[in-house]
């Protein structure tokens, strides 16, 4: 019954879209105010109806009613109530409708708290928002509809993907879909303005806190999936360089630019063009991450069923939204008015180097990625590794780590480089202070290594001095620094913190790069292993029982110089309904060094294969995830940005004085 | 500064990037990139019987072998037409199983063992990788029914 509720509100749904994506922006364009006022309450009973279908959904899950057919296949009765829940976007279709439920909770938030827009922008933003939403809609009702029957009704289901079962997974789509759709906001407001034909100070400060809100998001989907991979796949890495991780990873270096340059816009109204290009290509690669993953196009060990048959309406669409976008920006742009002049060493000139440097970054990855697809139907069967975007990334994030620490400290409009770098000469003291310890610690590993550390360190110093000399930290009374610090805008804390917690992740990806050591061999109990100066004494094996699984486990005493460390438990799981076996590896962390085991089969005689890493500073990686996150959400929360905050611009104001009293913030 | 000026610069600076990130692409694609070989190719194509490739098919019924030391195993690789006999050491993916699609990248020696560096892993059941299901249909032996579960029957 709750079935038919929700599909019944899907088809509501995809109804109104078709109205909210035509009224409004007819309204606007004729200046017809009752049409124009359709958007709002249009966009907030869409997400009430998208919700409505998600909530049929997940009731589908939660009581196993096996007469759908995407809960039989994606879900089991003995399953654990979490990952019941979380089945629910553990598939295509639920997935889906996760992404619509997120892309109109966008757009309600946009009529929520919107009150303030010029009625006529908000109208447009509302209605491209809808038309995206419409093509989503369409995307699930006509080609991979939740709330198929299937009959007769089977007893129990398929159960979910075990690889799926687990916290780390269970919440990365929404966090991933969060960041992806967030972007659809920026584009929205992108497309609205090239209708609109105007862009200034007070349209970046409403596209800002979206995309920031949609990068945080972005940044911990992207942490978690990593950390996923890390601690469940069992072999020790946690960055592959697989298309579905690089289409996810695009839209965030996009996205990153896209940040960058709104500061542009609002702070000196210059680089429109640029900003609303950006942000039709940050959402576009957006849309490309989520199809590209389903289609079936790309060969990727992350894949998980895919239905090629879907192949030609995703097509379509992508060709409708990116290609219409595009065009409506060739033909609208040119009209834009260039904003105000500024010399290449200048703030504005080392953001627009990031932009530079990231989009640059962005087509490189675009091109390993989807370049094979090209050469596939040229005839040649590559595929594209590690070794490449070593090869071409690396050298692109050297000097962009490198100006990440000269240009916050760099003023608007124009600016003096030796004045700037002489402020930096600590930083360069610490980068050389470091590498010669990295030289003199570590043996062995690569030259680059050491090099890459000096670079973290130079971002790290650079952060820090910025924010110790805006708050005059030892040069004025410490009383008077804690004043300043206190009364410092939150996006220049939210700056410091992100810049800082990408050094940070720089550092943990060098050192699991560079200084890992692997042990794969087949153990005995009673056997010592020793790995990188611990010792593992492997004392057996166990069977234990998990709510749907078997599992072996090992145990595993770790020592040093002879002083305990900890017990190691890793275990080899089988999923019966599925029959699938999985790999739970043991970690122990002192936030320096991870030990990371996994087990394999056994030999058949009492041995079994293990495979142990030492991975140093591995832990620092998502830690610099996490600051960056805690920068960003800190930023957020500035008053200036908050959503619904902006002040009204005098222009805006001059313009669109139809008399609708916006509310003050 | 005019406005010429400075659209001037970013011009150029973005030309520069671009022309430095296009010589790293080319430089990079020629060194690195991997081709893509069924054990039909290896017999027939020289290009594949060199450098670094990535070779793609079935693991053949009852090929698997684990060596003396328990860490090295070997197996077969086919496309139903023809098979390539592979060695690894290392601990084989958790999906790896006698006659389904497996990826594995590596070099081929001397004595025509295929060398694998790596053996990829895939996260379903019922999951092929695309290449290895070209290079099924490329050998002809391709059977939709035979390879992915039809969702509809239980």
């Amino acid at each position: 019954m709750s079935a038919e509720l929700g599909q019944f509100a899907l088809i509501l749904a995809l109804l109104l879209s078709v109205v909210q994506s035509a009224v409004p922006m007819i309204g606007a364009a004729r200046g017809n105010r009752a049409w124009i006022a359709v958007a709002q309450p249009s966009a907030l009973l869409l997400f009430g109806l998208t919700i409505l279908a998600f909530g049929a959904l997940t009731q589908a899950f939660m009581v196993s009613d096996f007469s759908l057919s995407v809960v039989y296949q994606n879900s089991h009765s003995a399953k654990p109530m979490l990952y019941k829940i979380t089945g629910v976007w553990g598939n295509h279709e639920g997935s889906m409708l996760l992404w619509i439920v997120i892309l109109t909770g966008f757009g309600a938030a946009v009529a929520a708290f919107g009150q303030n827009l010029p009625p006529t922008l908000r109208a447009r933003v509302l209605s491209v928002q809808a038309m995206v939403t419409l093509g989503f809609l369409a995307f699930l009702i006509f080609t991979s509809n939740p709330f198929d029957r299937i009959f007769p009704a089977p007893l129990d289901g398929r159960d979910l993907n075990p690889l799926l079962q687990d916290p780390g997974l269970a919440f990365h789509p929404p966090m991933l879909y969060a960041g992806y759709v967030g972007f659809s906001i920026a584009f929205s407001f992108a497309v609205a303005a090239l209708i609109e034909g105007k862009v200034d100070a007070a349209w970046a400060r409403w596209v800002r806190p979206w995309t920031l809100a949609a990068w945080i998001t972005l940044t911990a989907g992207i942490a978690l999936g990593s950390w996923w991979a890390y601690y469940e796949l069992g072999w020790g890495g946690w960055w592959f360089w697989d298309p579905v991780e690089n289409v996810s990873f695009m839209p965030w270096l996009m996205g990153t630019a896209l940040l960058h340059s709104a500061i542009v816009v609002e702070k000196r109204d210059s680089l429109k063009v640029w900003t609303i290009l950006l942000a039709i290509l940050t959402f576009s690669l957006s849309l490309i991450g989520t199809f590209v993953v389903r289609s079936g196009l790309l060969t990727s060990v992350h894949a998980f069923a895919v239905d090629p048959e879907r192949g030609l309406f995703i097509l379509v669409l992508l060709a409708i939204a990116i290609g219409g976008s595009l065009l409506l920006f060739a033909v609208r742009a040119p009209t834009l008015t260039a904003g105000g002049l500024f010399s290449p060493i200048s703030r504005e000139g080392g953001l627009v180097l990031n932009n530079l440097l990231l989009t640059v970054a962005t087509s490189v990855v675009f091109v390993g990625t989807l370049g094979p697809l090209l050469l596939e139907a040229a005839g040649t069967k590559i595929s594209v590794g590690t070794p490449y975007y070593n090869a071409v990334f690396i050298p692109l994030m050297v000097p962009l780590v490198a100006v990440m620490a000269v240009g916050p400290l760099l003023p608007w409009k124009r600016a003096e480089l030796g004045a700037v770098l002489s402020r930096l000469k600590f930083a360069g003291l610490m980068t050389i202070i470091a590498m010669l310890a990295t030289a003199y610690l570590v043996e062995g590993g690569p030259v680059i290594a050491v090099a890459a550390v000096g670079f973290a360190i130079w971002l790290l110093a650079g952060a820090i001095i910025e924010w110790t000399e805006r708050i005059k930290l030892f040069r004025v009374p410490f009383g008077d620094s804690f004043k300043r610090m206190t009364k410092l805008p939150r996006s220049a804390h939210g700056m410091t913190l992100a810049h800082a917690g990408m050094a940070i992740a720089i550092l943990g990806m060098t050192g699991s790069a560079a200084w890992k050591t692997e042990d794969i061999r087949i153990a005995r109990p009673g056997d010592n292993i020793e790995v990188a100066g611990y010792n593992y004494l492997f004392e057996g094996m166990r069977s234990i029982q998990g709510p749907n699984y078997q599992a072996e486990q090992g145990r595993f005493v770790v020592t040093r110089d002879g002083e305990f460390i900890t017990v190691l438990t890793p275990e080899k799981r089988l999923y019966m309904v599925q029959n699938m076996p999985t790999t739970e590896a043991a970690i122990h962390t002192n936030g320096l060094r991870d030990l990371y085991m996994a087990v394999g089969d056994s030999d058949g005689n009492g041995g079994w294969t293990v495979r142990i890493y030492h991975e140093p500073l591995v832990p620092w990686i998502w830690a610099g995830c996490i600051i960056m996150v805690i920068g960003g959400t800190f930023s957020l929360s500035d008053r200036r940005l908050r959503v619904g905050a902006p002040v009204r611009s005098k222009r805006w104001q001059a313009k669109s004085g139809s008399g609708q009293a916006g509310a003050r913030a | 500064m005019t406005r010429k000026r400075r659209r001037m610069y970013i011009v150029f600076s973005g030309m520069l990037t671009l022309g430095a990130a296009t010589a790293l692409i080319l430089t990079a694609f020629s060194d690195n990139i991997v081709l893509f070989c069924s054990p039909t190719d290896i017999q027939n194509k020289a290009t594949c019987a060199k450098a670094d490739i990535r070779l793609g098919g079935l693991v053949e019924e009852e090929s698997l072998d684990r060596g003396a030391d328990g860490v090295t195993v070997s197996f077969r690789v086919t496309d139903l037409t023809n098979s390539i006999p592979v060695t690894y050491k290392g601990i084989l993916p958790d999906l790896f199983r006698e006659g389904q699609g497996v990826v594995t990248e590596g070099t081929i020696n001397a004595q025509g063992v295929f060398v694998a560096r790596e053996v990829l892993a895939k996260h379903d059941e019922n999951y092929i990788p695309k290449e290895v299901a070209d290079a099924l249909k490329a050998s002809g032996n391709w059977h939709e029914d035979a390879q992915t579960k039809d969702a509809d029957t239980y």
